[in-house]
């Protein structure tokens, strides 16, 4: 077994005024140690709620309805609260979109960090405690760490807040990072920066991490491999590179050219028509039928499975069966970069 | 009439953190708005960018400087009662938390529907949950998000109603804070048609605040750059994309991340030392309407 997480055929339903939201529908892939895998969706698809889902951290009104999570080869998909309490930190960690939530005002960031050591090793002496948040402090990139740390967060910059939850994310030495949109509040030279310290850790330290992003030139940086979410189902999984260079899902398609650097001086960006659908009566056939200009007459009453292209790479659309026309797709098409 | 929608004159905002301690948030930070402009505000995070667009507002009353809004110094507490309807049926703001500014206890129906509520506005559709729908629509969400509770939609879909929200009330001036971070980038795209579609049609002022460059060189007709409170550079967009001068607005340029993989992660971005930054001086034109943040005597 070579995997740090596996997901099987994971499917969360939330219950709602309106009705059951189907917000995460059959997804199943495997992380391993090391890499980086982005995740990147429509707006509403199911990314947070997946990877809350794998954390055991969902509302109330949500639930896993199939399926399987395996961390380290252990079944947790029925872990209690109490269970999880004892991976959270160790195993897998969190790091949340806005900085300053994760972080409590009222306690300079030194001791926080220390709150977050002494959760998993509560005998730890006092001074090997102080080393250990210096050395976290070090490894994130804040420099003159034994002065900063009586500091309190208004005192940092947003991109040294970030960091500093990073540190607390890795106070344990997690085998495994969700980051659900870590980068999309600060500014481009400390994305950059942040980016190149996750890339460090994974090389460091090998944990795995799952990065939730929107922002494809972040992904393009971070990301080892990429998975393309749309109304609750992953519909292409693949390396960076064939992702970017060679995307067969006419949903891929459609971000990247969107993307304002294949726009520029263009009096509109290029959209993709129409909504997704809702959640709560997903359309029996592909989800995406509806709005791809690609669709087949099959595409409306059945979902297309998961085709393989490489090793590495699969997509479900039904352009990839045997029997479908030929198309040239709109985009990429340079297999083999 | 002047041109002049919004002039800004040596903003500065200071926040006390503690007994001794301040913090020159925004300082002496001057620009100007014409009608119908599309101005971009970029920067490092905490440059004071929020700060800037939260005075504009009246949100936060500044420590020095004025804001004048079609000649009105709106800072000025007699002449801000004076105008207080039209200035908040005007200038409408989307948050950059969008999570925190929505009332939990709403739905979005009436969400949306508030201000023209507030305002006693007759809304063009009839009657306000029809204009909800309709507003809606336009930020790619249905009609069955409307009995729904701000905990019950993901980031990128309460954000989208906080646009919806703003754009209802056809704002004069239009203070966009971070409005399409958390939105993939095909809505990203349906929005910022939508801001340019507003701005031709109807005439919208936009003050576009965001990190994505390459946004933000698509949608604006000139840009302002921040750094650690101060404007340090503007110039019209074009100009200012191709011919960074502050050492700081150069830095940021290059780690514009490129969505190309190998390109990207191959790249070289430059550095900017805080060290050499020069708080003093002031803004010195370069070239036609571009403006660098000098000592005087450096000429
Ligand atoms: N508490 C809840 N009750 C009902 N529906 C919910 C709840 N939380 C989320 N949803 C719905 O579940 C779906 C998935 O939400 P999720 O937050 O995972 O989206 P996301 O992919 O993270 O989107 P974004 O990119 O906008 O953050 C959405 O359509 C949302 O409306
Ligand atoms: N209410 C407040 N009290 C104290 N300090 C504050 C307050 N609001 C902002 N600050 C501080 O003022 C500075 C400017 O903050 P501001 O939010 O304006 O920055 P910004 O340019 O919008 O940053 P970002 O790009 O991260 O949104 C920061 O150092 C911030 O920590
Ligand atoms: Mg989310
Ligand atoms: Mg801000």
């Amino acid at each position: 077994m070579d995997e740090l997480l596996k997901i099987e055929h994971l499917s969360v339903g939330i219950t709602s005024t309106a009705g059951k939201v189907q917000a995460v529908r059959d997804v199943s892939f495997k992380l391993h140690p090391g890499e980086v895998l982005a995740i990147v969706g429509e707006s509403g698809c199911g990314k947070s709620i997946l990877c809350k889902s794998i954390m055991k951290l969902l509302p109330k009104s949500a639930k896993i309805e199939g399926g399987k999570i395996y961390a380290n080869g252990v079944d947790i998909t029925d872990y209690s609260d109490k269970d999880m309490q004892k991976l959270r930190g160790k195993l897998f960690s969190f790091v949340f979109q806005d900085p300053m939530t994760a972080l409590n005002p009222t306690i300079p960031i030194g001791k926080q960090i220390a709150e977050a050591i002494l959760i998993h090793e509560p005998k730890l002496p006092k001074e090997e405690v102080y080393n250990r948040v210096i050395a976290l402090m070090e490894l994130v990139g804040i420099r003159q760490p034994h002065e900063r740390y009586k500091l309190y967060p208004y005192n940092f910059s947003g991109g040294m807040r970030q960091r500093s939850v990073m540190a607390i994310a890795l106070a344990a030495n997690p085998k495994i990072l969700l980051a659900d949109e870590p980068t999309t509040a600060l500014d481009v030279t400390i994305q950059a920066q942040i980016l190149d310290l996750l890339k460090e850790i994974q090389v460091k330290l090998g944990t795995a991490t799952i990065l939730v992003s929107h922002d494809l030139g972040v992904v393009a940086r971070a990301a080892d491999r990429v998975a393309i979410m749309y109304a609750g189902k992953i519909v292409e999984i693949g390396t960076a590179e064939e992702i970017y260079y060679d995307p067969r899902h006419p949903y891929t398609w459609g971000l990247m050219q969107s993307l304002p650097a294949l726009n520029k001086g263009k009096a509109e960006l290029k959209t993709i028509p129409g909504m997704p659908p809702t959640l709560i009566d997903p359309p029996v056939g592909d989800a995406f039928a509806c709005r791809n200009e690609y669709a087949l007459e099959i595409d409306y009453h059945e979902q297309p499975p998961m085709f393989q292209i490489s090793d590495t790479h699969f997509a479900a659309t039904w352009l990839l069966d045997p029997r479908a026309p030929k198309i040239t797709p709109p985009i990429g098409g340079k297999a083999n970069v | 009439m002047s041109d002049i929608l919004l002039d800004v004159q040596h903003l500065s905002h200071v926040f006390k953190l503690s007994k001794h301690l301040r913090l020159n948030a925004v300082d002496d930070v001057s620009f100007q708005m014409k009608k119908g402009e599309i101005f971009g505000l970029v920067g490092e995070s905490g440059s004071g960018k929020s700060t800037v667009a939260r005075c504009i507002m009246n949100i936060y009353q500044p420590t020095a400087g004025k804001i004048l809004y079609n000649d009105i110094n709106v800072c000025d507490r007699r002449e801000f009662q004076k105008h207080h309807k039209m200035l908040e049926e005007r200038r409408q703001i989307i948050f950059q938390d969008s999570t925190s500014s929505l009332n939990q206890r709403m739905k979005v129906a009436d969400i949306i529907a508030e201000p023209m509520h507030i305002h006693r506005i007759k809304p063009p559709r009839g009657r306000l949950r029809a204009e909800a729908e309709f507003q809606l629509s336009y930020v790619g969400l249905d009609a069955s998000y409307l009995d729904k509770y701000p905990a019950e939609l993901s980031g990128g879909q309460r954000q989208r109603v906080a646009i919806a929200r703003a754009l209802s009330m056809e704002p004069e001036l239009l203070v966009a804070d971070e409005p399409i971070a958390s939105l993939d980038v095909s809505i990203q795209a349906q929005i910022i048609n939508l801001f340019k579609h507003c701005n031709k049609e109807h005439g919208f002022s936009i003050l576009f605040i965001a990190h994505d460059l390459s946004m933000v060189e698509y949608l604006c007709d000139r840009v302002g750059v921040m750094y650690h409170g101060k404007l340090v550079e503007v110039a019209p967009t074009a100009e200012l994309f191709s011919n960074p001068q502050h050492p700081y607005t150069q830095a940021l340029l290059s780690a514009i991340p490129i969505p190309d993989p190998i390109v990207e992660r191959n790249r070289k971005r430059m550095d900017f030392d805080e060290m050499t930054f020069e708080r003093e001086g002031a803004l010195t034109e370069v070239a036609p309407d571009h403006f660098v943040l000098r000592k005087e005597d450096r000429q």
